[in-house]
């Protein structure tokens, strides 16, 4: 057995690995997409993106009908797209065991919420196991599939940032061996959710549950560690590393399932304890059930419900002493938000939907980064798939004299996620809205994986493209254009042309991503800045590429642009917004 | 928190490459006996912005992020985001870093200003600091890409871990066929 040191999702995929997972599936989403990234290693599974987490989740759901093992991965919010097959596949439970991992993003490090993925265990009546590291990632899993046949029903798995992304030492174990071979074997009564027969499985899945609080309270995933003294705390996750940080002397009962309660353990636990603190990240999820249990606990009134923990939070909450760092006299440090690549392709489309005035219903990826100053030419953000469809509520809502000013704008991805049934409404509606799709091929944000517009699989074959303008046509869309992006004038001219257009339009934004990995994005030579043709007029900063400084001259003179050749990938777009041809294409001689 | 729990930050800018040294160092420590944690944010942060990792190590670590003002050595790999972090340094903490400034977006536009005289501020709240010259250093190794191992190098004449468990660490993490340059600047890193 040999020891390695895993991240969190190193640490899922290995353990998908081990319990015999045939198939996995996922949509990648910060901090979850490295689970199926790693999984892809193991040429026993076979694993591929797709399009959304409710199709992943029903690829899941047919391998386990098959009889195999089968596990997702999602980000939280991916799990509200999956939550219809989820709430369902609760009734049918599983033949080959089935784990969904769901992580989430508390303090919104990569986020626009941080929702609490385990309302959906008490939604959907599933058990839910938590990990605190990376050894009880791999642990946890394993023990999920085992979970979800012994029980039948699917088996959530909650991590969020710091265990996805966090690294610990684990122990590898084998593959198990002697699992059934998938094979077609019918069972309506149990797969076929027509009323009569879901009406027979729900109180199958409320005995489920019974079953489960049961074992829950004889099984060491649920422990108590003793202490001494009387102060007790109730955790789990990544809290329960900061409460024997912070509390190494308390007594401890560690649940590694959040759902259902082990209800007897808890009463026991309590019944020793004078002083009981409930110690969760976000809602109060198990401190309402303690409580419900009539069980005097603290939870919420001292710790904070908003943000992530650390030490250091979780014993300011408890009125612990402090240490002090150095002490550092304070001046303001300007800020360093993240930015759009040097030859983003999004740059060129942002910049001229601002001098365009437009008002840009967004979406999510990379370019939501449009939202941030210079460009600031984001006016919206909800969700993925919103950026068209909250395109045509608006432009619906508005009268004639701003209608037109109503932009949708979306990722590639993110269209083929959710964003042709928008764009379908949008079209048979004859909405007058202009929806712009920014193709650059691939998934760029979460770290450029592929999507089904890419044209290759995730174990790198070539597969065919889903072709973007015949689908916009074909649901309706009389006008498509398509555009490069580096081509500034034309690229506002068209976008222009459609917004002016009294129907629905889409205009395609194509040009790969700099950063993709099948080396479509295309790397030119660097310009650089004739400083005595530069004016000082700072035009070429209002694009917000990072590879533009602005130098100020020895002696106080006005100052002028200076392109860092180390970044700059030679787009061009600097040399268009130029009015007195200052840019130059080569090295400075 | 464990009495012999030691605490490194690392500090630096997304793309920088600050994620493998932190492997690397993580995989030393491995390999050197003790119990490790690391964590640090994928995703948003790595397009340019401020990047940290938390590596911590020890017989037994729990929490994966460091508490305040505990911080035993501060390892930066920019001036301003190790600038950043020097309130997380405890009393009598070192700090390593690399003399090197990358302008943030709103510098680059002139609307802010990077702060003056970094290392000099370091070096009189830190008696125990080391601005290290990475690029100069990574060019005598023969190859620019080096600063990092440059930087681990500087890191490890602070840290109690044998030289012979540094090597294997880098073995181990850096590919074949960049390993002669890697030792390299690995040696004068720890000479600097």
């Amino acid at each position: 057995m040999s020891q390695a040191i895993l991240s969190g999702n190193e640490a899922f995929a290995r353990g998908a690995f081990e319990a015999g997972v045939r198939v996995a599936s996922a949509y990648p989403g910060t901090p979850s997409t490295e689970i199926l990234e790693n999984i892809s290693q193991y040429q026993e599974i076979d694993s591929n993106w797709a399009p959304n987490e409710k199709v992943s989740l029903e690829v899941a759901i047919g391998a386990s009908f098959g009889g195999a093992r089968a596990m997702v991965a999602m980000k939280h919010v991916g799990l509200n797209v999956a939550a219809d097959p989820l709430m369902t596949l609760s009734y049918i439970g599983v033949r080959g065991g089935l784990a969904l991992v769901v992580c989430d993003d508390p303090e919104m490090h990569s986020s626009q919420n941080e929702q609490d993925s385990r309302h959906y265990a008490r939604l959907a009546k599933a058990p839910m196991l938590e990990p605190a590291d990376s050894a009880e990632a791999l642990a946890f899993t394993r023990l999920a599939f085992e979970l979800s046949e012994q029980f039948d029903t699917p088996v959530l798995l909650r991590s969020n940032t710091r265990i996805s992304h966090g690294k610990s030492i684990v122990t590898l174990g084998e593959r198990v061996s002697g699992l059934p071979e998938p094979k077609i074997e019918r069972n309506p009564g149990k797969f076929v959710m027509l009323p009569a027969n879901a009406r027979k499985r729900h109180p199958l899945v409320e005995q489920r549950l019974l079953d489960l609080k049961t074992w829950g309270c004889n099984h060491e995933i649920n422990r108590i560690e003793e202490g001494e003294g009387e102060v007790g705390v109730i955790t789990a996750g990544i809290a329960y590393q900061y409460a024997k940080e912070v509390l190494p002397k308390a007594h401890i009962l560690k649940l590694g399932m959040v759902y259902p309660l082990p209800e007897q353990l808890i009463r026991d636990f309590a019944a020793r304890c004078k002083t009981l603190y409930v110690i969760e990240e976000l809602d109060p999820f198990i401190e309402e059930q303690v409580k419900a249990m009539g069980i005097d606990v603290k939870g919420k009134e001292i710790f904070p419900i908003c943000g992530e923990f650390s030490p250091s939070r979780v014993a300011a909450a408890l009125g612990l002493p402090q240490p002090q760092g150095v002490a550092v006299p304070s001046e303001p440090l300007p800020n360093r938000p993240p930015n759009m690549c040097p030859g983003c392709s999004h740059r060129g489309v942002f910049y001229a939907l601002k001098r365009l005035g437009a008002f840009v219903t967004g979406d999510i990826g990379c370019y939501t980064l449009g939202a941030l100053p210079p460009l600031s030419a984001m006016d919206t953000c909800v969700c993925m798939g919103a950026g068209i469809s909250s395109a045509t509520g608006m432009a619906k809502a508005l009268g004639e004299a701003e209608r037109f000013k109503v932009v949708g704008v979306m990722g590639d991805s993110t269209f083929l996620h959710s964003g042709i049934t928008s764009l379908m409404d949008m079209a048979y509606s004859g909405t007058p809205a202009t929806a712009i799709i920014l193709d650059n091929r691939i998934t760029a944000m979460t770290g450029r994986q592929d999507n089904p517009g890419s044209g290759h699989t995730l174990a790198g074959l070539e597969t065919l493209p889903v072709n973007l303008e015949a689908i916009c046509r074909a649901i309706g869309i009389r006008n498509v254009q398509v555009v490069d992006p580096y081509d500034l004038d034309r690229t506002q001219q068209v976008i222009d042309e459609e917004m002016r257009r009294p129907e629905p339009s889409v205009v395609i934004a194509r040009r790969s991503c700099m950063l993709d990995r099948h080396g479509r994005g295309v790397r030119s030579t660097p310009l650089f800045v004739k400083t005595e043709a530069c004016t000082a007029c700072k035009a070429c900063l209002k694009i917000g590429c990072p590879a533009i400084e602005w130098r100020t001259d020895e002696g106080g003179g006005k100052g002028h642009a200076y392109v860092n050749q180390a970044l700059c990938v030679g787009c061009g777009l600097c040399r268009q917004v130029c009015k007195f041809d200052a840019f130059g294409v080569g090295h400075e001689s | 928190m464990s009495p012999d729990v030691k605490n490194i930050l690392l500090a630096g800018v997304g793309g920088q490459g600050t994620l493998l040294a932190s492997e690397i160092l993580s995989e030393t420590l491995m390999l050197a006996g003790f119990d490790v944690k690391k964590s640090e944010v994928h995703g948003m942060s790595q397009r340019g912005g401020s990047v940290t990792s938390h590596v911590r190590y020890g017989t037994k670590v729990y929490s994966p992020l460091i508490p305040d003002g505990q911080v035993d050595v501060l390892f930066g790999f920019e001036l301003l985001e190790t600038y950043r972090y020097l309130p997380t340094l405890r009393a009598g903490g070192a700090v390593v870093v690399n003399d090197l400034k990358v302008m943030p977006a709103t510098v680059a536009m002139g609307t802010e200003n990077y702060p003056v005289d970094i290392p000099g501020k370091i070096c009189s709240v830190c008696a125990d600091a080391k601005i290290v010259d990475g690029l100069d250093l990574a060019l005598k190794a023969g190859n620019a890409r080096t600063v990092n191992t440059v930087l681990l190098g500087a890191l490890s004449q602070r840290m109690e871990i044998g030289e012979e468990l540094w090597l294997a660490g880098l073995k181990k993490m850096v590919p074949e066929r960049f390993l002669k340059e890697n030792l390299a600047a690995f040696q004068l890193g720890r000479q600097a």
